[in-house]
């Protein structure tokens, strides 16, 4: 169905391609999971399937990408309309009407579809992915689950022989994932559609893959069967690496898999030790909030939220898309609306602080965390927020290199950064001011398995140095690993709290693969298990 | 739900009347009507009835949507318009009349600007005059004003010809990027706040305006693909040449209209002077739009009816301004009247007769679907429920169990 033929892409001033002699086929009917680190080219593959790159980017392609039997170097993308869907990463940036109905049809339209069929192919297209309760909801109302489902829908309804989906659940909290893979997964057995995706969170996806394309570094591509591919892959979500560390055979790709080689492990390991040291109650906490509430016009979106954050610990926010975990990070910071409670750190309240103090005593790295960088280069960005924060200058150029290891050139423009960079350039920005008290919206955001650790490894840090650190995130694996409690928040209110052992095992939809794999027992981290494994295997013998 | 606004209008007239958005083009057509006959009168007490006409349709026929909140905001302009004019008038104004009711202090100009006077007397005669012209420029943009809260603007541009489609839906993009660049702003500007943001004047402006563009490209870019990829633009097997055609004879053909349009309406010129250059320009439009129709033309998904509510509503606004252009040829002491000397205006018969028949759409226009649906008006067409009662119905599944919402999907 999809044949890339010696494809060699190389954007313009570019000394290394990008995608280097890609030879690959993806036959009719199958889900291709696109995989890679961040930055390695999966978007530019996925989108030279209909001529996106480089018509759009600009650059040179070299060899053939044929699709359905057609050229993409001899048709526009629009040509191909009906042939390939292409769904970006952000749904709401590609709507061109405003209710979900005309949305719908709005491909068909350009297809000059006529009338009397377009009609039924909207009635399928909103049972199929079961949006039909919204056909007339404004788009910009829906939450980021519906939005993606619709934006499936739209490039549905011209019958495409491929869809490609870029991040489809990047930004979705864990059931509206599952909800979009629900619908991708009917698609590929229900209507032989071709499905290429691309995604970081393989935890997610890997289960429904029928090939696994890897793009390496070099811009080389490994592709087959999904096992033989995660056999040697560095980026793998949890029960790979438990069955490759314990040599499991055939290689678990789900939890259902893992599970029935984890009989004689669950036996053998038993309970997880949990050492976690009791935060000392005798210090005060960093951050006292007290009936927190926010009101966005009619809508109530923190309701009557009391926390205390300790020093020395990680909290993970957890919560469905509009659940109120940005309003309530920016009500702590201060800078946000809060219409009722008070929120004390270091015996003054955050929001009648000035915007400097505030800034010193909580950091918060917003969700968009570009729109607080606007200057040319690195270097000024660290010399304004030195400034800003009267600190000596170099503080903030210091810190950010202590966050990405060093090596990154002052020179470079901060859009160039690659998402974990520029997320660490922010987070220096931020950390310039010393708040003891940082919080973070989303930081996983698009971040692949080795960014996040080393976030991981930069919040521990954080927290050990004395500061309470807060991160609201969908992703379960990374406060399974990093955060010490969680709270899930529901409507506003806060309906869990506890530490994060607790409150991710309660919960099918937040805990962890481990934890699935050798659930009663609460294990969350993947390198734990496999140490603890190898101990009791090497014990005996 | 949908039975109490279907049976409100019906408790009012007699028959049973299905709710259903009117076509846009029938409303401008009647806002055209009602602002070509503001065009041909100066007589205030007949301006005023078509500022009130216009009102009553609006209040009868206006839905919740984000598009038809804005009518005030034209009142608003219409009176600001008219004290400009005053103000004008006062400073700078040809001085006519015998009435002085007040003496601005006068400044002597330079010879080089003889001719402009600034200050002095200010006659009643000429505030009227000036009151009312600027009134009749008000009431065109009311009028115009009520088209744009009646008819959602994304619909009407459905309704362009093939022709005009790519301008069509540029237009539509570029609507939809204005909202979008607000809360853009916004966004950044309490992200500024987390920097504690020290700069004044243009680096301030910059720390806000390089994320908001940033942001802003990225988006567009992000929209051109995705349309690219949806289809939008395909040409099919269409000639560069008969694309440039079509292009050249519409361009020509708008410009024609354009001056016949202003030819026709101006009162100084006769209709002899602009009727042939309206004609020949609408001709050329039809041959651009003739030849375009051979190429690959989208259709139209659930395209707004036209039927006998849309002919009642266009043709009183076309007798709206039939009455108003035959009585300021038959009458025009009464129609046009001039304020020296001073004199009370009087209502002529002919022309309010005409002005009252634009309060037709008050009563034809069907009833508008659902009031409290703000959004669910944007597309709705005759036949789909009211946007309120499915959000009831999706209500249960947003605020369901995580889990449940999902469990529904797997095939």
């Amino acid at each position: 169905m999809i044949r890339f033929d010696r494809v060699t892409m190389t954007y313009d001033g570019a000394d290394e391609p990008v995608l280097r002699d890609v030879d690959l086929t993806v036959p009719e009917g199958c889900l291709c999971l696109v995989t890679g680190r961040t930055g390695s080219g999966k978007t530019t593959l996925l989108r030279s399937i209909n001529g996106l790159v480089p018509r759009f980017t600009g650059g040179l392609l070299q060899g053939r990408v044929l699709v359905d039997g057609h050229d993409t170097s001899a048709l526009p993308p629009r040509e191909l309309a009906g042939v390939v869907g292409v769904v970006g990463q952000d749904p709401l940036a590609s709507f061109v009407t405003d209710v979900v109905e005309d949305e719908l049809a709005y491909g068909m339209e350009q297809l000059s579809i006529a009338p009397e069929v377009m009609r039924p192919r909207v009635e399928d297209t909103l049972d199929l992915l079961g949006i039909a309760e919204l056909r007339d909801r404004p788009l910009r109302d829906l939450s980021g689950g519906q939005q993606q489902r619709v934006a499936i829908g739209s490039v549905l309804t011209c019958h495409p022989r491929v869809l490609v989906l870029d991040e489809p659940t990047s930004a979705l909290d864990p059931t509206a994932a599952e909800e979009v893979l629900a619908a991708i997964t009917r698609l590929v057995h229900d209507l032989g559609t071709t499905v290429v995706l691309a995604e970081h969170r393989l935890e997610r996806v890997l289960q429904y893959a029928d090939v696994v394309v890897r793009v390496l570094d070099d811009g080389h591509v490994v592709h087959g069967d999904p096992a033989a591919v995660m056999a040697e892959a560095p980026l793998a979500p949890p029960v790979v690496r438990l069955g490759r560390a314990l040599g499991w055979s055939p290689l678990p790709l789900s939890v259902r898999d893992a599970r029935r080689h984890a009989t004689l492990l669950r036996d053998g390991l038993g309970s997880p030790h949990l050492a976690e040291p009791e935060p000392d109650r005798s210090a005060a906490p960093r951050l006292t909030a007290t009936n927190v509430g926010v009101r966005h016009g009619r809508v109530e979106a923190v309701r009557d939220v009391s926390l205390s954050l300790d020093a020395g610990t990680v909290t993970a926010l957890m919560g469905r898309n509009g659940s109120g975990k940005s309003s309530l990070l920016w009500a702590l910071q201060g800078s946000g609306t809060r219409s009722s409670g008070t929120v004390d750190v270091a015996g003054s309240d955050t929001r009648s602080a000035s915007p400097a103090t505030r800034r010193s005593l909580v950091g918060l790295v917003p969700q968009t965390s570009g729109d607080l960088l606007y200057l040319e280069t690195v270097d000024d960005e660290c010399a304004q927020a030195d400034a800003e924060s009267a600190a000596a200058a170099g503080t903030c150029r210091a810190l950010f290199d202590d966050l990405t290891g060093g090596g990154v050139d002052g020179a470079v423009h901060p859009r160039d950064l690659s998402e974990g960079q520029r997320l660490a350039l922010v987070l220096a920005v931020q950390l310039t001011a010393a708040p003891s008290v940082v919080l973070l919206d989303e930081p996983t955001r698009g971040l692949d398995y080795a960014a996040k650790e080393q976030l991981r490894t930069v919040l521990r840090r954080l927290a050990d140095d004395g500061a309470a650190v807060v991160v609201a995130t969908h992703d379960v694996e990374f406060v399974a690993t990093a955060c010490d409690r969680t709270v899930v928040l529901a409507q506003g209110e806060v309906v869990a709290d506890g530490p994060t052992a607790a409150v991710v095992c309660a919960s099918p939809m937040l805990a962890p693969q481990v934890a699935k794999v050798l659930a009663p027992e609460a294990w969350l981290d993947v390198d734990a298990v496999i140490e603890a494994a190898l101990d009791a295997a090497g014990g005996p013998t | 739900m949908r039975e109490a606004t279907a049976d409100a209008p019906a408790a009012r007239s007699p028959r049973q009347r299905t709710a259903r958005p009117l076509h846009p083009l029938a409303w401008w057509i009647w806002a055209l009507g009602l602002a070509v006959a503001a065009s041909r009168t100066t007589n205030p007490l007949s301006l005023c009835l078509i500022i009130a006409v216009a009102c009553v349709v609006v209040a009868a026929r206006r839905t919740d949507a984000p598009w038809a909140r804005a009518f005030r905001g034209y009142l608003i302009l219409g009176a600001v318009i008219v004290v400009i004019r005053v103000v004008a008038y006062m400073v700078l104004g040809n001085r006519v009349g015998t009435t002085v009711v007040l003496r601005l202090p006068e400044v002597d100009l330079p010879g080089w600007a003889a001719g402009i006077r600034l200050g002095g007397p200010v006659t009643l005669e000429g505030v009227l005059s000036a009151a009312t012209d600027g009134l009749r420029l008000a009431t065109m943009i009311i009028s115009l004003g009520a088209a744009n809260t009646l008819a959602n603007p994304k619909r009407l541009l459905r309704c362009v010809p093939a022709a005009l489609h790519e301008v069509g839906t540029a237009v539509v993009v570029s609507l939809s990027m204005a909202p979008q660049l607000a809360e853009s702003v916004q966004r950044v500007r309490r992200a500024r706040q987390l920097r504690a943001g020290t700069e004044r004047g243009h680096r301030a402006v910059r720390a806000v305006a390089v994320p908001v563009l940033a942001d802003a490209l990225d988006r567009s870019l992000a929209l051109a693909a995705a349309m690219d990829s949806r289809g939008y633009g395909r040409i099919g097997d269409t000639s560069p040449a008969r694309r440039r055609l079509t292009g050249a004879l519409l361009i020509l053909g708008l410009i024609g209209v354009c001056i016949g349009v202003y030819g026709v309406l101006d009162g100084t010129t006769s209709a002899a002077q602009g009727l042939p250059v309206l004609a020949a320009g609408a001709a050329l439009a039809v041959a651009g739009i003739a030849t375009a129709r051979r190429r690959v033309r989208p259709t139209a998904y659930r395209p707004d009816p036209w039927a006998w509510p849309e002919w009642l509503v266009s043709a009183s606004g076309v007798a709206v301004a039939a009455t108003l252009v035959a009585s300021s040829r038959l009458d025009p002491d009464r129609v046009v009247p001039m304020f020296d000397p001073l004199a009370w205006p009087t209502l002529p018969a002919l022309s309010t007769i005409g002005i009252l028949v634009g309060l037709l759409p008050a009563v034809v226009a069907p009833p508008v679907p659902d009031r409290s649906a703000a959004g669910g008006a944007v597309g709705s067409g005759g036949t789909r429920p009211p946007a309120s009662e499915l959000r009831l119905a999706a209500a249960p599944v947003a605020g369901s169990h995580p889990g449940t919402a999902g469990s529904e999907l797997v095939p």
